[in-house]
This record gives C-alpha cells, sequence and structure tokens, in this order.
C-alpha cells in the first residue's frame, strides 16, 4: 500500500478483479468436482457399489475399503461416489422441470395479462404458502412413493418462486418502448417473449437456480431419507443415512460419510450461488468497485 | 405498390375513467396515399398518437378500440397483418426503441424475421436499407449496440429497420422530438427523400407547425380526439378554418415570428 495511492487506483485495480471472487472459484471448483464425480463415478469406484461382502460388515477404514464398509460389506466411497449422480441427476431433471413450469407459468401470467394473470398468480400464492418440504410431502402422499414422484412434487412446490420472478421482470419490461417497436415490427408474442423478455430474467433465475440446487438436493435425500423417495439398495445419499441409523450409536462414521457429502455439495453449490449472484447484481458490483 | 392507398375509417378509441366509459378518439377517417405526406397535427393530448395507435392495434393498457377498419386498396386487413407488412413505424424516443443489449444486427434480423424473410438475401436488404437511411459503414454499425450510438443515428436506424420491411406506408410518430436541430433536419431531408425514391406513404405525427410546413402535402388537425379540418398544406396555413388549427398557426407564428409559413426553418 503506497501513500502516494491516487483515487483512481482502486477503479483500476477493480478492472483487473476476477470474474468470480476467490470463495466463488473455490466453490466453483468443488462443484466442478461434484459433478465430475456424479458423471464419472461408475468408472472410478474402487469397487461394485452393490457387492454385498458379508465378511468385511461394518469394516473401518482400510486400504482396500478407504471409507470402510456398512452393514452389508459394500463399500462406502463407491457408494458414495454412484450416489452422487443419482442426486446431482435427480436435482438436474428437478430444476430442468421447475424452470420449464416457472418460465412457461410466469411469461404467460405477466406477458397476457389481465384475469389470466389474476388466476395464475393467486394459484402460486397458494404454492407459496407452504413451506416446501411440508408441500413435497403432501403431494408425495398424493402421487406415491419413488424417485419419478418425489422430482414431480419438488418441482410442483418450487415452481411458484420461478415463475414470480419470471412475471415481475416481463411486467418491468413489457411496456418499455423496444418491446413496442419490436410489435409495430409485426414480431409475434412468443417471439418477443424468446428475445426480449426471456433473456432479461436469465440472470436472476441462474442464480436463483444454482443456490436451489443444494436445497432440491437436501429434499430428494431428505424424502429418500424417510422412505419415500429412492429405494433402499440403490446408492443414494439419503437411504445411505438411514441404512445407517441403526448404527448410530456404534458406527457413527456410516453417518457421517454421506452427511459429509451432502453437506460438503450443499455448501459448494449455495457459496457458487451467492457469488454468481454478487457478480450479476450491478448494485454490489458498484460497491466493490468502490 | 406506389398507387397504394391505406383508409382508416371511423377509428373510435375508448377508456374506463372513474367508472365510466370515454372516448378518446371518435370516428377518426384518414386517408393516405402512396408518395404523399399527410401530417396529423394537434395539441397534446389531442389523440394523434393513439389514433396511429390504434390503427395498428397496440393501444397502451386500458383502451381499447371500440370501432373503426383499416382498409388497404379498399380491402379490409387486421391490424396483425398491417403491422409490419404495410406500415412500419418510427418512434419517437430512438433511444429507447432500441433493446439495450442486442446489436443493431440482431435488430435487423428480427425485422425481417417478422416478416417471414428466410435467411438468404436478408444481408443484401439489410445493407440497401442502411445506406439508403445515410448509414454508410453497414459493418461496423450492425455489430454496435444502442448505448455506443448518437440518437440521430439511432433513429436513422430506425429508419432503415422501416424500409427493410418495405412497407408502403410509414407512421412518424414525432419522429424529431428528441433530437436535437441538426439532426432534426437531416431526419426530415431523409424522410423527404424516401418519399420521392421509394413512394413512401407518410402519416407524420406532429405538433411542430414547422415541420409540417417543410414536409407534409396534406394536414389533418385533430382536436379532444375528433378531425376537426383536413386541407392541403398551403390551404390550412394561411386560411385556417377552424379555431383550433388558428390557434396552432398562430402559437407557431408567435414563438418564430420572423419565419413566414411558407418557408420555415426546421
Amino acid at each position: 500500500m503506497s501513500d502516494l495511492a491516487l483515487p483512481e487506483k482502486p477503479a483500476a485495480a477493480s478492472g483487473r478483479r476476477p470474474w468470480l471472487s476467490l470463495t466463488g472459484r473455490f466453490a466453483l471448483a468443488l462443484a466442478a468436482t461434484i459433478i465430475a464425480v456424479a458423471v464419472f463415478g461408475p468408472w472410478l469406484t474402487p469397487h461394485d457399489p452393490n457387492a454385498m461382502d458379508l465378511t468385511a460388515r461394518l469394516d473401518g477404514p482400510s486400504a482396500a475399503h478407504w471409507l470402510g464398509t456398512d452393514h452389508l460389506g459394500r463399500d462406502i466411497l463407491s457408494r458414495l461416489f454412484v450416489g452422487a449422480r443419482v442426486s446431482l441427476g435427480s436435482v438436474a431433471v428437478t430444476l430442468s422441470l421447475i424452470l420449464a413450469l416457472g418460465i412457461g407459468i410466469g411469461g404467460a401470467a405477466g406477458f397476457l395479462g389481465g384475469r389470466t394473470d389474476q388466476v395464475i398468480m393467486r394459484c402460486a400464492d397458494v404454492f407459496l404458502t407452504f413451506p416446501t418440504l411440508v408441500l413435497a410431502l403432501f403431494m408425495v402422499g398424493m402421487l406415491g412413493t419413488g424417485l419419478v414422484n418425489v422430482v414431480i412434487a419438488i418441482a410442483l412446490s418450487h415452481w411458484a418462486w420461478y415463475a414470480r420472478i419470471v412475471r415481475g421482470i416481463v411486467l418491468s419490461l413489457k411496456h418499455r418502448d423496444f418491446i413496442l417497436a419490436s410489435r409495430l415490427a409485426g414480431t409475434g408474442r412468443l417471439r418477443i417473449f424468446w428475445t426480449h423478455l426471456l433473456p432479461a430474467t436469465m440472470s436472476q433465475l441462474v442464480v436463483l437456480a444454482t443456490l436451489d440446487i443444494g436445497h432440491i438436493m437436501l429434499h430428494v435425500s431428505g424424502l429418500s431419507f424417510l422412505g419415500l423417495g429412492i429405494a433402499a439398495p440403490t446408492a443414494e445419499w439419503g437411504v445411505m443415512l438411514n441404512d445407517a441409523r441403526q448404527f448410530v450409536w456404534t458406527e457413527p462414521h456410516l453417518m457421517i460419510w454421506p452427511g459429509l457429502a451432502l453437506f460438503i455439495s450443499v455448501m459448494a453449490f449455495n457459496l457458487l450461488g451467492d457469488a454468481i449472484r454478487d457478480r450479476l447484481d450491478p448494485h454490489l458490483r458498484m460497491e466493490h468497485a468502490h | 405498390m406506389t398507387s397504394r392507398c391505406l383508409e382508416i375509417s371511423g377509428l373510435t378509441v375508448r377508456t374506463m375513467c372513474d367508472g365510466r366509459e370515454r372516448e378518446l378518439v371518435s370516428g377518426v377517417d384518414l386517408a393516405l396515399e402512396g408518395g404523399e405526406v399527410l401530417a396529423l397535427v394537434g395539441a397534446s393530448g389531442s389523440g394523434k398518437s393513439m389514433t396511429c395507435a390504434a390503427a395498428l392495434d397496440v393501444l397502451p393498457p386500458g383502451t381499447w378500440r371500440a370501432g373503426g377498419t383499416v382498409e388497404l386498396d379498399g380491402q379490409v386487413r387486421t391490424a396483425r397483418e398491417v403491422r409490419g407488412a404495410y406500415v412500419a413505424t418510427i418512434l419517437q424516443n430512438p433511444r429507447s426503441a432500441f433493446n439495450p443489449v442486442r446489436t443493431m444486427r440482431s435488430h435487423a434480423h428480427e425485422t425481417l424475421r417478422a416478416l417471414g424473410m428466410g435467411r438468404s438475401g436478408r444481408n443484401a436488404r439489410v445493407e440497401a436499407a442502411m445506406i439508403d437511411a445515410g448509414l454508410e459503414d453497414v459493418p461496423r454499425i450492425l455489430a454496435l449496440h444502442p448505448f455506443e450510438m448518437s440518437g440521430g443515428m439511432l433513429q436513422r436506424m430506425m429508419v432503415a429497420l422501416a424500409l427493410m420491411s418495405e412497407a408502403p406506408f410509414l407512421f412518424a410518430d414525432e419522429p424529431t422530438t428528441d433530437l436535437d436541430l441538426i439532426v432534426q433536419r437531416e431526419i426530415l431531408d431523409l424522410l423527404e427523400r424516401l418519399k420521392k425514391t421509394r413512394g413512401l406513404g407518410i402519416l407524420l405525427v406532429t405538433h411542430d407547425m414547422g415541420v409540417v410546413a417543410r414536409l407534409a402535402d396534406r394536414v389533418a388537425v385533430m382536436d379532444a380526439g375528433r378531425i376537426v379540418e383536413t386541407g392541403p398544406v398551403m390551404d390550412v396555413f394561411h386560411r385556417p378554418a377552424h379555431p383550433t388549427t388558428r390557434r396552432l398557426v398562430d402559437a407557431h407564428l408567435s414563438l418564430y415570428p420572423t419565419l413566414s409559413p411558407a418557408e420555415p426553418a426546421t
């Protein structure tokens, strides 16, 4: 730090600031690793995640089984790797479904306006009233258990947040002159939505979606833990937690590993979402620059 | 294309005000020929812009078209058919009429796509229209965003977009109000040239009688949502029949006392 530092200096330095903060880059690296494990998991596993070896039940960490084995002698590390795939895969499908619903419904409400908007948003309000996990539990209760129903239930309990954001942005833009100009040039409504309105919602949706990855992951694992989602033999972190429950006093490490995997994944995606939000919000960016 | 005729008849716009319906535009009739400039003048709030918006069915929320037809060469057309394909529009404020995050190229392609034009031949048409509108350095300008351009350039680009559509008619809603005098003059010159070379029929909405005298062939005067007087520009200036017209001309002359209405500056 020089005493002669001119007022311009910090601004000039901020120009070379990396796109993401240090925490953000750390979170990005962590999230990328988790995604890589999810994608390449089956080729990385040292053992078959479902191969039982009843002679090696509840072993501690060893050279053969780095994180030990569970109550059926299955390799925990392998099961964690494969579990990442199930968890992240279901999160990806759920998020796609939520985005499709949110953009479609919120866009229609904002763009069509009037009574359509009123009806849609009052429906959304109903969904916004309940805590998402309670709503998801209720829907699984109606739809029945299983991964597909869990995905549908979580998507149905989350779309309203996305719809509300999309609607708000569409409402704020739809009477702007450039939309009018576009209509006057003969562009159809769908095309206007696609080229002018949807891109404007993206920065907020990306932030919300990234922050929700961890949240949804906990929902999937939570419902699986309760025995409502993924069934027992499948390697999934919530299922592993549930399996380990009976040994929580004698073999606590069985619970620690899947718990830690969940914790690290959720944290990575939350930190990443925070960092992206800080980056994409122009007001916050201004504060950093000064 | 030059012999086309656009006829608006019985155009009525209503709105709800304090629980009662109020008429903002009442039974407006206008006829616009190819190759002429019809100026629609009137004080602020007289319903000039509302008339244009109603003819193309892009009225602001809370108002609606309660009656009226738009005919092209004697055939009734819906607003959806007319927009873009038969009537191109230039808006008042060029700075807000472009999506701030999209380039000129993206806007040009959007305009052509709206007309159902395929990818082939687009570039040639874009270039021709832009050169016609006085934007010579086509490739450089196409790569620009709105914030990188001046108001005059943006207004030229808006004219170029209108030309790209090859629509026979042009609605220009206060096309020079937000521009400085030099650029105003350039845009008016441009419109006049396009009227002659392309045979455009231009409906010019304005409250600036200087612009009217400069550009218009005929004038329609609006007051409180009605057309109160229509006629050739010289007649309206020299022998205004309706009190509203007289007030508009007088107001102009009192602001620019040294200029005779026959040869006004812009």
